[in-house]
């Protein structure tokens, strides 16, 4: 049972590993600041939740698990707050974004 | 502005859920460590009521009961556009097309929308970038994203999540 825990714990600190080394070719990659955003979410997001996933089967049933449980809701409240003040800030300083608007209203008729 | 006796109950209710954090956080239990815990218990109550927390009735544990069923529904978009998004970074084209969408906001409280906006933020291939009069903007990696977000799943979702 125990081997079971290890290995499904193994299998989310390698595959949260993976989206955090992912995230991180994809800030290099990506061709300027708001794509790169994109890049770094996959990190806060998939890569947190598999992490501290696979730190929870590790920990078992203790105190420390409450406070991982919180560490993950916390971080899953704190980090999209920090991608929109840095998209916000990037919008409001006037860097304009390299993409086509869609709008309800032109039903899916991109304007340049 | 609600009267002063349902201020006191969320007061106290407040001072309730500080208490027991602070408890199941330290593990501690000696008399000084369990002192400190009141005092910062009593000074997070004062700052709360010195922003106003309490004159406006911005979060309701309604809210909090519907939580759970929110978060079973977007874990799996999470998990579906992270893929999306690291086959985008892998693939050797880069096959990006950034659009941005902007639509208004159905949940009409700024709990809703700041929930709304954080969890499009939370789902990668998307990011808000400004929330305004109602009106939400967001960028996309893929024109695919940003048509998942015109189907509006993540604004009715929100809306049922704090609607009354």
């Amino acid at each position: 049972m125990s081997m079971m825990i290890d290995i499904v714990s193994w299998i989310l600190l390698l595959s949260g590993g993976a989206f955090v080394f992912i995230g991180g070719i994809g800030a290099l990659r990506m061709p300027n600041f708001y794509t790169r955003v994109h890049a770094a979410s996959l990190t806060d997001s998939m890569g947190t939740i598999l992490i501290l996933a696979g730190i929870m089967l590790q920990a078992g049933w203790s105190l420390a698990l409450i406070k991982l449980l919180a560490i993950l809701v916390f971080l899953l409240l704190t980090c999209p707050t920090a991608s929109y003040a840095l998209a916000n800030a990037a919008l409001l300083s006037g860097l304009k974004p390299d993409a086509k608007t869609l709008s309800p209203d032109d039903k899916g008729r991109p304007t340049p | 502005m609600d009267s002063p006796s349902i201020r006191i109950r969320s007061l106290l209710g407040l001072l309730a859920i500080l208490a027991v954090a602070w408890l199941a956080w330290s593990g501690i239990y000696k008399p000084l460590i369990l002192g400190l815990g009141v005092v910062s218990c009593l000074l997070s109550v004062w700052v709360a009521v010195r922003i106003g927390f309490f004159d406006r009735a911005v979060f309701s544990l309604q809210v909090i009961s519907r939580l759970p069923r929110y978060w079973s529904w977007l874990l799996p978009e999470i998990a579906k556009s992270s893929f999306e998004v690291a086959r985008v970074i892998l693939h050797p084209k880069l096959p990006i097309s950034a659009t941005i969408v902007e639509f208004d906001a159905l949940p009409p409280g700024p709990v809703g929308q700041a929930i709304l906006g954080n969890s499009i933020s939370l789902t990668p291939g998307t990011v808000t970038m400004d929330v305004h009069d109602g009106k939400l903007r967001v960028h996309c990696l893929t024109r695919h994203g940003a048509e998942e977000i015109m189907a509006g799943g993540f604004n009715r979702r929100a809306a049922e999540l704090t609607q009354d």
